[in-house]
C-alpha cells in the first residue's frame, strides 16, 4: 500500500514522456480528413496508410543526405584533430600547454552569435554559401573544444610509463600516437563522436545561416520550412517528416543508449 | 626520454590542425566580431564606420532591455525548473526504483537526444488550438474548460517553452543528479532509519546536504545553456507573439538577417557574450567560498 503513490508517478512519467511520441506516431498515418474531423487522440483509420510517408520523403531525402554530408565529414575530422590535440596537450611535455588547454576551454563558453556574422561575411566572400562547406568547416571547429578537452581528461587517466615504453623501444612520438594512444581511446572516441554527433545532427542556428539554398538544407532547416511551404498546413507529411527525425535518432538510440547517456553526461560541461 | 616526449615538430604535428581550425574558425572570428561593433551595414549593403553609435543604440533601443529580460527570466525559470525535476525524478530512481530502474531512466532520458527542431514542432502540435484541437486543448475541453490559443498571449507561450524545454531536458539532469545520489552511502541512510528519521527528514537532512556539490554543476550547466538557448524558442514560438519570446540570441539573429545590420547584431551578441562570462565569474566565486568554508 505504501508505494502506491509511487507507482502512481512513474505511471504519470512515463506517460509524460511517451505519449507525445506515440501521439506524434499514429498522427504520422492519418490523413488530413481525419486530423480535422476526427478527434486528434483517435486510432488511425489505416496503420497501413504510408502516403505521408511517400510524400515527406521526397523531400526529407535530400535534406537527410545533406545533414549526413556535412555531419560524417565533421566528425571524422573532430575526432581526429581533438584526439591528437588532446594526446599533444595532456602526453608531450612542452611549455604553455595548460595555457593552450584553457584557450581551447574558452571556446566551450563563446556563444554561437559572437563568430557568426564574421564567418557569413568570409564564406560569402569565398562564394562558398552555396555549397555545404561553411557547415563542415563550422561544425568541426565548434565540435573541437569540447573533444579536445575530454580526450585530454581521457589521456590523464593512462599511465605515463605506457608512452614512456614506447619511446624506449624507439617509437617516435607520432608513431607512438598512432599506435599506442589511438588504438587505447577506441572506446573514448566512440563516445566523444556519438555526442558530437547529437550536437551537429541536432543544430539549428549554424545550419540555419549558412544554408541560403533550399537544396542544400540540413534536415533541421528543412524540417523547420516543411511546415511553412504549404498554404494550409498538411498534417499528415508534416507529422510523418517529424517521425521520420525521430525513428532515425531512435535507431541509434536503442542499440547505444548507456553509451550516450555516459557520454552527454561526461560532456556536461558543454550544458 | 622527456626530450622525445618534448619534441617540438610532434607537437605541431599533432597539436597544429586542431588550433589551426579553432583559431581561423573560432577567436578569429570572436575578435572580428568586436570590431563590427563599431560599423554598421552588412556584408551585401556594405559597411560603413559608425563609431559608437552601436554602444548608444544598445541603451536607446526600448526592444534591448525586453530581449535581456527575457533571457534572464528564462535562463533562471527553465534552470530551476530543469533541475527540480530532474532532481525529484533522480530521488524517484534511487529511492523508489532502485536499481531496477534501468529502462525507465533510458526511457525518460531518449527526448534528451531528439533534434530540437522535432520536439518544437511536435509541441506546437500538441498545443494547438486551431485548425486542430490538440490533445492539451482536447483534454481541458473534455473537463468543460474552453480550449487555449496558447501561442498568442505571451504568458501561455512562456509556459509552453519552458514545459517543451524540461521535457525534453528532465531525463539529463535525472541522470546526472542520480549519479550523485548514488554516491551517498546506504549506512548512512540506514543508520538514520534506526535513528526514527522519516523519509522526509531522511532526504533534507542527508541527501539534500550530500547531493548539493553535483546539484550546484547542474544548476551551471543549466544556466549555460538556457543563457544561449536558440534553437527551441526559434523553432517553437519563432520569438512571438509580437518579440514577448525573444532572448538575446534571438534578436541579434533577427537585427543581422533580418534588418541587414551586422554591426547591431554584434553588439547584441557582445551583450550576451558579457552577461555568460559575468554569469560564470559570478559561479565560480560562489562555489569557490563554499569550497573554503566547507
Amino acid at each position: 500500500m505504501k508505494r502506491i503513490p509511487g507507482y502512481l508517478c512513474v505511471a504519470l512519467l512515463l506517460l509524460v514522456v511517451t505519449y507525445p511520441l506515440v501521439w506524434l506516431f499514429l498522427g504520422s498515418f492519418k490523413t488530413q480528413d481525419e486530423f480535422l474531423n476526427n478527434p486528434t487522440t483517435a486510432l488511425p483509420e489505416s496503420f497501413t496508410n504510408f502516403a505521408n510517408y511517400t510524400q515527406a520523403w521526397s523531400a526529407v531525402a535530400t535534406y537527410l543526405q545533406n545533414s549526413l554530408l556535412t555531419v560524417l565529414p565533421s566528425l571524422a575530422l573532430i575526432v581526429v584533430f581533438g584526439t591528437a590535440a588532446g594526446f599533444a596537450l595532456e602526453v608531450l611535455v612542452w611549455k604553455g600547454r595548460q595555457t593552450t588547454l584553457m584557450l581551447f576551454l574558452a571556446g566551450i563558453m563563446i556563444p554561437g552569435q559572437m563568430i557568426l556574422l564574421p564567418l557569413f561575411t568570409i564564406y560569402f566572400n569565398l562564394h562558398l554559401t552555396g555549397t555545404l562547406w561553411p557547415l563542415i568547416i563550422t561544425y568541426t571547429a565548434i565540435g573541437l573544444p569540447l573533444t579536445v578537452f575530454m580526450m585530454a581528461t581521457y589521456f590523464r587517466a593512462i599511465p605515463r610509463e605506457v608512452f614512456e615504453a614506447a619511446a624506449i623501444d624507439g617509437a617516435s612520438v607520432i608513431r607512438s600516437f598512432v599506435s599506442v594512444g589511438f588504438p587505447m581511446m577506441r572506446n573514448s572516441v566512440l563516445t566523444i563522436a556519438l555526442v558530437q554527433f547529437f550536437f551537429l545532427w541536432n543544430d539549428l542556428l549554424i545550419a540555419l545561416t549558412f544554408t541560403t539554398d533550399d537544396s542544400k538544407r540540413t534536415v533541421q532547416v528543412g524540417l523547420l520550412n516543411f511546415t511553412g511551404q504549404f498554404g494550409v498546413v498538411e498534417y499528415g507529411p508534416t507529422f510523418a517528416a517529424i517521425c521520420i527525425n525521430v525513428l532515425l535518432i531512435l535507431a541509434i538510440y536503442i542499440f547505444l543508449n548507456q553509451r550516450v547517456m555516459r557520454g552527454l553526461a561526461a560532456g556536461a560541461v558543454k550544458g | 626520454m622527456h626530450s622525445v616526449l618534448g619534441d617540438r615538430k610532434s607537437v605541431a604535428i599533432l597539436l597544429g590542425p586542431a588550433l589551426l581550425v579553432y583559431s581561423l574558425i573560432m577567436l578569429v572570428p570572436m575578435l572580428w566580431s568586436l570590431g563590427y561593433t563599431f560599423f554598421t551595414g552588412s556584408v551585401i549593403s556594405g559597411f560603413t564606420w559608425a563609431g559608437t553609435a552601436n554602444f548608444s543604440k544598445l541603451f536607446d533601443d526600448p526592444a534591448l532591455p525586453d530581449a535581456l529580460w527575457f533571457t534572464v527570466k528564462y535562463a533562471v525559470v527553465i534552470t530551476v525548473g530543469q533541475v527540480l525535476v530532474g532532481y525529484l525524478l533522480a530521488l524517484l530512481y534511487v529511492y523508489f526504483l532502485r536499481r531496477a530502474g534501468s529502462v525507465i531512466r533510458t526511457l525518460v532520458f531518449f527526448p534528451v537526444v531528439l533534434p530540437t527542431v522535432a520536439v518544437a514542432l511536435l509541441f506546437q502540435k500538441f498545443f494547438e488550438y486551431a485548425p486542430q484541437t490538440g490533445p492539451v486543448n482536447a483534454v481541458i475541453e473534455a473537463f468543460g474548460g474552453t480550449g487555449v490559443d496558447w501561442f498568442s498571449t505571451p504568458g501561455h507561450a512562456f509556459l509552453v517553452v519552458a514545459l517543451m524545454d524540461i521535457w525534453r531536458s528532465m531525463g539529463f539532469y535525472a541522470v546526472l543528479l542520480y549519479a550523485g545520489l548514488l554516491d551517498i552511502p546506504d549506512e548512512m541512510m540506514e543508520a538514520a532509519s534506526m535513528d526514527g528519521a522519516g523519509t522526509w527528514r531522511q532526504i533534507r537532512s542527508i541527501v539534500l546536504p550530500l547531493s548539493l556539490p553535483v546539484l550546484v554543476s547542474s544548476l551551471v550547466f543549466s544556466i549555460n545553456g538556457t543563457l544561449k538557448a536558440f534553437d527551441s524558442i526559434y523553432a517553437l514560438t519563432g520569438g512571438g507573439p509580437g518579440s514577448a519570446t525573444t532572448p538575446l540570441t534571438l534578436y541579434m539573429y533577427q537585427t543581422s538577417f533580418a534588418y541587414g545590420d551586422y554591426g547591431y547584431g554584434s553588439t547584441i551578441a557582445l551583450t550576451l557574450t558579457m552577461l555568460c562570462l559575468l554569469v560564470t565569474i559570478f559561479i565560480f566565486r560562489g562555489t569557490r567560498r563554499d569550497l573554503a568554508q566547507g
